[in-house]
């Protein structure tokens, strides 16, 4: 299965219905922390280009939907995002260690401990 | 006095005591008695997104079951990311009878669920309690919604783009609210345990954005926002030296103290 | 030769089952625990096995039974064999323990995550309390741990016999067993009421109260000690014991 195809079967979106307009990035509130804009993502998957798995901007996505709110076709990005999570978590490699986290609310600690291992 | 079913979730008994606390005597004036599930379970904040993942979403059935199993067919949620893991779980319930087979049949010691609960968020219920809202409020206020009483759309309390829920709270007490073009933009979550210095900016940006809108309080219905929002902002005067603290309450404070 | 060949009627009247033991068939008596079972075809315990009452835990065990897609666990000194049960014996789980000097904890509703933040992948499945020899509410006693709530947690947990079948099936990879017993070591040394007359009886100890009585004891013979052991006063046994709270 190749990289678009399994992205595609995680969240279930349809990527081509992307025309790249770019709405998703403008509204996203965690852009400026990304190394990726939400719209080149969605390129990067299209095109089967793998670094896009090692890319930042999956993990900085805080899943808060203003993207899929606002795109016009509507795609649900926050779920193409998952799916790039989960092909990293899914082979047991987690991006933080949990053990290091002290004294954060639980539900910092339990939202971090299902976005970020796996 | 009307009696409806409470889901605390953790946060509301550890780090947002006072949320819980006050929403209970806020409603107990209203003539609602808030009960809490006897067996309820950490509902696992965020949504899973993934088609497959179904094993995240077994906690909010669960919940559901327990609102069932105990005789009710509402559940109140104050916590913005238990409502909307719950709600969005409830919605998955009613409309993807696939998933919810595998989810029953995995689930064989629980009776099994369709979706019958309705999930509410305790503004919600205000708003249709707006008239008995009466009281002498100070204060400017900024309020502060976030992403998950308003996104995505199917879960929203209020129009998405442009909430007002509660505001007309706000002004229904008394007190005076701003405009606050960033009230639903996201504080950065979880990113607090992988990378602060992203939310520090986020809670940077809101804080500010309230400010020059001349808030004196921001107000919240999110442990998480409200963890973001009050504790970054220590981190804030490191970066920024003429940085001034900005008060954090849950909404249900402010109207325990108009109420008083 | 006329003995020999009486037992062997009598064994072939002995009702015997299958059982396949890591993979092996065996046909072994009917009625036979699972550990006895395993004894009568062969196997000799080095570990796993200690009490063989149901109460160290040692003797955790897996089973399915044929045309049953469910895994059973349980004791293997509690369980009895059925025909086609396939079994194997877990005397070891490999789990995280962490280290901590009771004295200097800091006790607050983080506590618990602190030390074991894994219990924040809890996903709420319910498999720990299936896998429960000891039928806790495994799941519950977990979710208190992450709500900070130790005394419910402690109460919970309190029949815990450490065999760690828990542990293994939980998909969160969570150790529960070593979670609920620092919740149990919390609730008691700062949380349960302290026992007064404990209290009161180290303090006469400390005060030498018994130290004439004691060394009287210590001069007398076996002969009279067992004597006096014998003939000693026993309390009459009481519904419930009262512990004053402070």
């Amino acid at each position: 299965m190749n990289l678009l195809e399994k992205v595609e079967e995680l969240s279930g979106q349809n990527l081509y219905a992307c025309y790249q307009c770019g709405r998703c990035s403008a509204g996203c509130p965690m852009v400026e922390q990304m190394d990726l804009l939400p719209n080149q993502v969605i390129l990067l998957v299209i095109r089967g280009d793998q670094s896009v798995v090692e890319a930042k901007t999956p993990w900085i996505c805080a899943e808060c939907y203003q993207c899929f709110t606002r795109c016009p076709k509507e795609v649900d990005i926050a779920k193409i995002m998952e799916a790039l999570r989960l092909i990293k978590l899914r082979k047991n490699i987690d991006y933080i260690k949990l053990g290091e986290l002290k004294n954060l609310p639980q539900i910092a600690l339990v939202a971090g401990a299902r976005k970020y291992t796996g | 006095m009307e009696e409806m079913a409470y889901y605390p979730g953790c946060t509301l008994k550890t780090n947002a005591k006072e949320f819980e606390e006050s929403l209970l005597r806020v409603f107990k004036k209203l003539g609602i008695r808030l009960k809490e599930l006897n067996k309820w379970y950490c509902c696992g904040t965020v949504y899973s997104l993934a088609t497959d993942n179904l094993m995240y979403r077994l906690a909010a059935i669960r919940n559901l079951i327990k609102v069932m199993e105990e005789g009710y067919d509402k559940v109140v949620v104050p916590c913005s990311i238990c409502y909307n893991t719950l709600k969005q779980a409830n919605l998955m319930a009613r409309n993807d009878k696939e998933a919810m087979e595998k989810i029953n049949s995995f689930m064989d010691e629980e009776p099994d669920y369709d979706g019958s609960v309705e999930v509410l968020h305790p503004l919600e219920l205000l708003r249709e309690k707006i008239d008995k809202l009466k009281g002498k409020l100070n204060g400017k206020y900024a309020c502060y919604y976030g992403c998950l009483l308003l996104r995505p759309k199917e879960v929203a309390i209020d129009e998405y783009e442009m909430p007002t829920i509660m505001e007309k709270i706000v002004e229904a007490l008394g007190g005076s609210v701003v405009n606050f073009p960033l009230k639903n933009e996201c504080c950065g979550s979880y990113n607090v345990v992988s990378n602060k210095e992203a939310v520090i900016d986020r809670v940077y940006r809101i804080i500010m954005n309230a400010r020059k809108n001349e808030a004196e309080a921001i107000l919240t219905s999110c442990p998480l926002c409200h963890f973001n929002l009050k504790e970054m902002q220590n981190e804030i005067k490191k970066i920024h030296a003429d940085f001034v603290d900005m008060p954090i309450y849950y909404f249900s404070q402010i109207i325990e103290e108009a109420l008083e | 030769m006329a003995r020999k060949r009486k037992e062997g009627r009598k064994k072939e009247e002995m009702k015997m089952v299958r059982i396949y033991i890591m993979g092996k068939e065996y046909k072994v008596p009917a009625g036979l625990t699972i550990m006895k079972a395993m004894e009568y075809a062969g196997y000799r315990y080095i570990r796993g096995a200690g009490c063989r009452a149901g109460f160290c835990g040692a003797c955790a065990t897996v089973y399915r039974k044929e045309g049953d897609y469910k895994l059973y666990a349980d004791l293997a000194c509690q369980t009895t064999v059925e025909d086609g049960m396939w079994l194997v014996q877990l005397p070891f789980t490999p789990a995280n323990k962490a280290t901590y000097d009771l004295e200097e904890i800091k006790l607050d509703d983080k506590t618990l995550v602190n030390f074991y933040p894994e219990i924040a992948r809890c996903v709420s499945c319910n498999t720990c309390t299936k896998a429960c020899p000891q039928e806790l509410e495994v799941m519950d006693y977990i979710q208190a741990c992450l709500r900070g709530d130790i005394k419910k947690a402690a109460e919970l947990s309190f029949d815990c016999i450490q065999c760690g079948l828990c542990a293994l099936r939980c998909p969160a990879e969570i150790a529960h067993y070593h979670v609920s017993q620092l919740a149990r070591r919390l609730y008691g040394k700062y949380i349960a009421p302290k026992a007064k007359h404990l209290e009161k009886r180290v303090e006469e100890i400390k005060e030498g109260k018994f130290d004439k009585e004691m060394k009287e004891i210590m001069e007398k013979s076996i002969e009279e000690l067992k004597e006096m052991y014998n003939s000693r006063y026993i309390e009459p046994e009481e519904e419930e014991i009262v512990v004053e709270a402070d």
